[in-house]
């Protein structure tokens, strides 16, 4: 699948919630599942500091394409890191260098991508971004 | 028992609460239950007002022109200057500097002070409650003038190790800067006694008002303070305006924080003789309707009256208190004997971000994080915690709101 298509999948599921509270559990749900990040790649040299809660981001370039894990310690930012990576990761540089996350929008959870929330979660996009450009200039 | 019940019927928060028209909107649907009054307070119709007539009416820059515009705007921002001599009970007008806000105090006096009189060995104390905005001016200062920063360590509860602070006093230490009130754990600390000691050994004392100054009443000359700081924005006055309340042999004895118009008496290329007190300390253009209306704050304040503001926020604490501690799970972060106006809290195996996040859901409004006290959150080995803070205006209905909506966050997250 695009990544587009991944979004467009993850705006019909989550069409199904009719309130807040009913997405804020599936969020909760999904950081609960998921260990995203291998423990080896959960210290500092991979640490995104939020000014309140911690990402942590490691990415491996195998062929061809771009595979992130991710973690952090807060069940909700963790849920959404989980969200950014089921869209992001296994595309190529390209793909992910030239995604638009439109889903974070229209699933309304775009408040969780100001700054104001401090969650790290921005600065995850963006370092996943650079590392996909980074590779594509390398590759290219 | 009896007392308090008394003060809290008598108090009419719900005729307070009219004179804040935010507190009547929603959040996500749901009505405002604000309780991070210690990041900032809301703002009376007063303050509003004052704000609205300053620009329809008095708009001019302030102790430079001749024009009646100018004389009104200087007349009343030195109204303000007056109000709050009377507030904190100072000496004399010149010994209350207008600021932007605490932080901007606080750097004055690290700047000014400390170049007139720190010099390399010398040493400053602050404690491990401390805001940043009362250890990184230090720092900076200690830097600078090769001097070194003693902490006042604290106890499991978030009280001050009296008897370490003692021990911390030498003949080194050129001054002490404490916060009355803890922002995170809302511990009050012994100010009294902290200046006394630090008096009997010829050192003076800042205080960090910024937690206080809303809650308690304060009367620098009967405490003998040397410094206080405090801002406008947190004591139900408009943002970007503060105070340096000064001992006038202080303020005299130190040089100019930052040059520039209003402050100077005479310049030449050659030389330049610096205005007199306040002015000294208040060069460029001041936030003018900001000083202005923090008038009609203290008024505020002062028409209702600190101690039935503090009578009333004391019980409140009390209430909450117990009212958190019905939660199972809940940890409290600061358990002083003597508290006022913040519940910092914690519960067992959630987030504080993403309690905070299920809170605004519910509208309620809190702070999650360190609460720019990094240090002390790392004394305590926690990432932060929720802090709700009180003000006058708040209620027991908006303490249940926000018990429900812990209560509804660990089930969801736990």
């Amino acid at each position: 699948m695009t990544i587009n298509e991944i979004q467009d999948e993850l705006i019909a599921d989550f069409a199904f919630f009719d309130d807040w509270m009913a997405k804020y559990e599936y969020i909760i749900q999904l950081g609960k599942e998921l260990p995203l990040i291998d423990a080896q790649y959960k210290k500092d040299e991979y640490l995104i500091k939020g000014c309140q809660s911690k990402v942590w981001l490691h990415a491996d370039y195998r062929d061809g394409r771009v595979i992130f894990t991710a973690d952090s310690d807060a069940i909700i930012t963790k849920g959404l890191v989980g969200l950014m990576v089921r869209v992001l990761s296994n595309h190529s540089p390209q793909e992910i260098a030239n995604s638009e996350l439109y889903f974070v929008d229209q699933i309304g959870l775009k408040e969780h991508l100001s700054p104001t929330r401090a969650n790290g979660l921005l600065s995850m996009i963006k370092q996943m971004k650079l590392y996909a450009i980074t590779l594509q200039a390398k590759t290219t | 028992m009896m007392e308090k019940t008394a003060v809290l019927e008598q108090f009419d928060v719900y005729g307070i609460r009219k004179d804040f028209p935010i507190l009547t909107r929603t959040v996500n649907g749901k009505p405002l239950v604000y309780l991070d009054n210690g990041a900032t307070t809301q703002k009376p119709l007063q303050v509003i007002d004052a704000i609205r007539h300053y620009y329809t009416e008095l708009n001019s820059n302030v102790h430079r022109g001749v024009h009646h515009l100018s004389q009104l705007a200087t007349d009343a921002f030195e109204v303000t200057r007056h109000q709050l001599k009377g507030f904190i009970n100072a000496a004399h007008d010149h010994e209350i500097i207008i600021t932007k806000g605490t932080t901007d105090s606080i750097n004055l006096v690290a700047s000014s002070f400390g170049s007139a009189f720190v010099k390399t060995g010398d040493e400053i104390i602050i404690s491990a409650m401390e805001h940043h905005s009362n250890i990184v001016p230090w720092q900076l200062l200690c830097e600078d003038r090769g001097a070194v920063l003693r902490v006042v360590p604290i106890n499991a509860a978030g009280e001050l190790d009296m008897d370490a602070y003692r021990a911390l006093l030498t003949d080194r230490t050129k001054l002490v800067a404490i916060t009355y009130v803890s922002n995170s754990l809302g511990t009050v600390n012994p100010v009294r006694e902290i200046i006394e000691a630090a008096h009997a050994n010829g050192t003076p004392v800042l205080l960090d008002a910024a937690q206080a100054i809303q809650h308690i009443a304060i009367d620098v000359q009967a405490l003998d303070v040397d410094f206080l700081a405090f801002s406008g924005h947190k004591m139900y006055g408009p943002t970007g305006v503060g105070v340096l309340y000064g001992k006038e042999k202080w303020l005299d004895a130190m040089p100019p924080y930052q040059g520039g118009g209003e402050m100077i008496k005479e310049v030449t290329f050659e030389k330049t003789t610096y205005n007199e007190l306040p002015f000294k300390f208040e060069a460029g253009t001041p936030n003018i309707e900001a000083g202005i209306s923090l008038a009609a704050a203290i008024g505020y304040i002062q028409d209702i009256g600190m101690d039935r503001i503090a009578a009333y926020e004391h019980g409140l604490l009390e209430y909450a208190t117990a009212r958190l501690l019905e939660i199972p799970g809940i940890r409290l972060i600061g358990t002083a004997a003597n508290k006022s106006s913040v519940l910092s809290f914690l519960v067992d195996g959630a987030h504080p971000y993403d309690v905070g996040v299920i809170l605004d859901k519910l509208g309620v409004a809190v702070r999650t994080g360190h609460h720019c006290t990094q240090p002390l959150m790392d004394w305590y080995g926690i990432p932060g915690t929720v802090r709700a803070s009180i003000a006058m205006y708040n209620t027991r209905e908006d303490i249940d709101t926000l018990a429900a909506g812990v209560q509804k966050a660990a089930s969801m997250l736990v």
